[in-house]
């Protein structure tokens, strides 16, 4: 009788210290993966903050007029710089870029999941994996020595321009817009396009009329993340863009656009001159932009009907 | 488990490296600082203009592999970078291919000033375009755009296209200053590398840039400019018969001291002047005739 | 008879449209793999590079590429892992999760170069670190950072409620549950999603143009002492990487052989990031196998 009480308080003992290790283990996990996620945060605050800081100064300590600097297409280094031509060139590169690749992309996303599934599972799938892995300098340097040599010969003008540009980042962008795309596809559930086909729908008519409906939020999602993508590239435009700054007449004239001008001036200024402070409040137009395209993500997702 | 004790290690691993090597690393600049003893040791960095990089990187080769214990580290950045890192103090030699003078923002009687080379340049063209001599007044009236066509100049029926270099480029300043008498030229496709304007120029018809004279081959793929029937060549430069050329520029702050000294007096020594300088296609800074201040005054040496 | 034949043209042109994408890729790596590996020998990969001769290898920038490749993944592996386990087993809906999920989101969107003038600004300017290594690696860490989050939430999601369940049964602790039966359960797919980023982070270059420099050392590969400022293990010199290479011979260089050194170097970068893509699909498909009971 002593015997089994005396294990019993044994036992008790051992589950109490047990459990209060455990309790004590399960705290510090807590607080690793807490503070994990804190890191996280401070990340983003700390780059909203230095950038906003660094490129709110041209406005408030040199007193440049925001309102010049974001309509002024002249481009010096000095307070009366503006950033137009650059504003324009990126919105120009990243909207010729989507209107290249969201058709292009949407369309195989459409094949792989619609037409030929084998196919796109044990073909495309990897093809757009590899496309996404290529480093972006890489796709700049076949810009340099394929499309721009080919524009010159056949388009005419320089070669370096708008078009090459849109091809180049047009192509980076091609593999985000596919596999969003299809992913968005293969979720519409089977009964609505099952309900198509039994009506007598033909396939074009059930991508035309039932799918595309379906899935249009996301696939507006989808060339939405492309655009962001295309709008943040900055080694692969710079090498093919031709830098100048001004305003394009025609799509084979060149341009700027702000990544290119951060890239290209960087190093030839000094730090806490005007002309850094400058290229300081482009990045924080990019930064503002990459909100703007999260707000736009967010609002276009949220209309989804599946 | 397993994989967080590894991730645990590892990550402390890397602090651990890191806090050491800081310190290692302040040792050695310790090291430096108090081996002022004429023996050749300890490590220096060198950075700034990406246009003299290979010059001075060349040298910096030379140098350590005369002296083995000694490390120059030679980076890129830009001049702009070069001016402010040495003016901070994280360059022990900042490279810049324009006086700091020209920069509001640099303090430059800070910095002393070693002018180790010297560069020419002129405007190149495509041999198409039918010239290859321009007054001072029609290379103006090219590079602002009031000329469009090479025939108003004297040259075939072709149009100009014009290539710049970027904002706050050495080069770009130097050949603004002395090659358009401070004129802003109008807008064209902006490049960044000499090989680059040199291709452009080449396979574009009726197009101008500049480069520095070492780019100038006998293939004649551009024509380099004759500036009011003066030649470009090194002689012209050196006697300030050629107006447009510049000083490659070394700064430290303050006074250079220890393996900065030894180095930069190197750099300056006749091997490196009269074998390394004109190899990579500068002039010997030692061989001028002429000098040229902050203000772009020129005199007599 | 019409709409069969709108039928037919509609899938002609998907068709075409996946064909454009899968000839764009063969067109490329053929491109890039014929028109550089002619130049791409031991020697290239064996000898320093010359910013002014001809001639001039990769081994340094190559060998710096894995450097900050394997420094950047202990940088935010652990931490991405932990942060994906914080939104996969402990946030709770509401403002705080909010927060953090719009932070992931806000940092794999940025652009990289306003991730290098950051990196710039903070790591090589305000902490002092200058051009180097662990500048570098702590700029592509915020690049990375989100893309393990994504993988790790999405590896634990993945596995079957029951599981976990079975082990809280048992008495165990969360956190005990979290190391012994999920993180082991989803390594499989994490690993997966560490290889596929590796691959983007091994071939980045405008985080990098102003974080881990233009120039390197030429290395000295007897030494291995980190404090050695020749070492290839000095976390604290400047390194360029090959893609920063690329990107430097084409926009900069003055070597006489520029093109071939760019096409060399993109043929091996391109190269590497193949075999991380393909070791990463390999792996994902044994996983695939394995959890279907496929063959």
């Amino acid at each position: 009788m002593s015997k089994a009480q005396n294990n019993e308080a044994v036992t008790h003992r051992l589950l109490k210290k047990n459990r209060s290790s455990a309790k004590r283990n399960e705290r510090t996990g807590k607080i690793i993966v807490f503070t994990s996620a804190a890191i996280i945060i401070a990340a983003t605050i700390a780059i909203t903050l230095f950038l906003g800081y660094k490129g709110l100064k041209t406005f408030f300590v040199f007193d440049i007029d925001i309102w010049n600097f974001l309509t002024s297409t002249t481009w010096d280094g000095t307070s009366e710089s503006g950033a137009f031509s650059f504003i324009f060139g990126s919105f120009a590169v990243t909207f010729l870029a989507a209107l290249f690749a969201a058709p292009i992309g949407i369309g195989s996303a459409i094949f792989m999941t619609e037409i030929a599934k084998k196919w796109g599972q044990k073909v495309l799938q990897p093809v757009i994996e590899i496309l996404v892995g290529i480093p972006s300098v890489v796709y700049g340097l076949i810009g340099v020595t394929v499309i721009v040599p080919l524009i010159r010969n056949h388009i005419g003008g320089l070669g370096f321009s708008l078009l090459a540009g849109m091809i180049v980042v047009g192509v980076m962008i091609l593999p985000t817009i596919t596999s969003i795309s299809a992913d968005a596809i293969k979720a519409i559930p089977i009964d609505i396009k099952d309900a198509a086909y039994g009506l007598g729908a033909t396939r074009w008519q059930t991508i035309y009329k039932v799918i595309i409906p379906a899935a249009l939020p996301s696939l507006m999602t989808a060339i939405v993340f492309g655009m962001a993508r295309a709008f943040g590239e900055a080694l692969a435009i710079q090498m093919v863009i031709g830098n100048v700054k001004g305003l394009p007449d025609s799509i084979t004239d060149q341009a700027a656009t702000l990544t290119s001008i951060i890239t290209l001036d960087m190093p030839h200024t000094t730090y806490g001159s005007v002309h850094n402070s400058l290229l300081w409040s482009l990045g924080l137009i990019l930064l503002v932009m990459s909100y703007v395209f999260i707000i736009i993500i967010r609002v276009v997702s949220s209309r989804r009907k599946i | 488990m397993k994989t967080f004790k590894v991730f645990g290690l590892l990550f402390t691993l890397v602090l651990m490296i890191g806090v050491l090597a800081a310190c290692g690393g302040s040792g050695e600049n310790n090291e430096q600082a108090g081996g002022d003893s004429g023996e050749s040791s300890g490590s220096i960095i060198v950075g700034g203009s990406s246009a003299m990089q290979p010059l001075i990187g060349a040298a910096a080769e030379q140098f350590m592999s005369e002296n083995p214990e000694v490390q120059i580290e030679v980076q890129g950045g830009g001049s702009g970078t070069g001016l402010s890192e040495v003016a901070s103090g994280n360059f022990d030699i900042g490279n810049a291919d324009y006086f700091a003078e020209s920069k509001d923002d640099i303090p430059a009687d800070e910095l002393v000033d070693h002018k180790v080379a010297v560069v020419g340049m002129t405007a190149a063209v495509h041999p198409e375009a039918g010239v290859d001599n321009l007054s001072k007044e029609d290379l103006k009236k090219v590079f602002t755009g009031e000329v469009k066509n090479w025939s108003e100049v004297g040259g075939n029926d072709q149009e100009i296209t014009l290539v710049n270099r970027p904002d706050g480029s050495g080069t770009r300043a130097t050949f603004n200053e002395f090659g358009l008498d401070g004129k802003t030229p109008a807008e064209g496709i902006t490049e960044d590398s000499s090989n680059r304007v040199k291709q452009i120029v080449a396979d574009t018809p009726g197009a101008i840039g500049y480069l520095a004279f070492s780019y100038f081959d006998d293939e004649g793929t551009v024509t380099p400019l004759s500036i009011d029937g003066v030649e470009p060549s090194d002689e012209n430069v050196q006697t300030g018969e050629f107006p447009i050329w510049a000083y490659q520029h070394s700064y430290t702050k303050g006074e250079p001291e220890g393996l900065t000294k030894e180095f930069l007096d190197y750099m300056m020594s006749e091997d490196i002047q009269n074998n390394l300088v004109p190899a990579q296609g500068y002039i010997p800074a030692t061989e001028m005739k002429v000098e040229r201040d902050a203000e772009g005054n020129e005199t007599d040496k | 008879m019409n709409r069969r034949i709108t039928n037919k043209l509609a899938t002609i042109v998907f068709v075409l449209c996946a064909a454009i994408m899968s000839i764009t890729l063969v067109y490329l790596l053929g491109y890039i793999l014929t028109s550089g590996l002619s130049y791409v020998d031991m020697d290239f990969l064996t000898s320093n590079s010359s910013s002014f001769q001809e001639g001039g290898g990769i081994k340094n920038q190559l060998w710096n590429s894995f450097y900050i490749l394997v420094v950047t993944m202990i940088f935010s592996v652990p931490l991405g892992v932990l942060g994906g386990i914080y939104l996969a087993e402990y946030a709770k809906p509401g403002k705080l999760t909010n927060v953090i999920r719009t932070s992931v989101e806000v940092l794999s969107s940025l652009p990289s170069i306003v991730v290098g003038m950051f990196g710039l600004l903070v790591f090589v300017q305000y902490a002092g670190l200058g051009y180097s290594i662990i500048a570098g690696a702590l700029a592509l860490t915020v690049f990375n950072l989100p893309i393990i989050v994504r993988v790790t939430e999405d590896s634990l999601r993945a596995i079957p409620v029951k599981q976990k369940n079975a082990s809280l049964a048992l008495g165990i602790t969360h956190w005990h549950t979290v190391k012994t039966v999920l993180v082991p359960a989803a390594f499989p797919g994490i690993l997966t999603g560490v290889l596929l980023s590796a691959g983007r982070v091994f071939g980045e270059a405008a985080a990098l143009l102003f974080t881990a420099g233009l120039s390197t050392r030429n290395l000295d590969f007897g030494t291995w002492d980190p404090f050695d400022s020749t070492s290839p293990l000095n976390p604290f010199r400047s390194a360029e990487t090959l893609s920063v290479h690329i990107w430097k011979v084409n926009s900069q260089g003055i070597m006489p052989d520029l093109d071939a050194i760019a096409n060399g170097s993109a043929a091996v970068l391109i190269i590497f990031v193949l075999i991380f893509n393909v070791t990463a699909r390999v792996i994902g498909n044994m996983i695939f196998n394995k959890i279907t009971g496929s063959k």
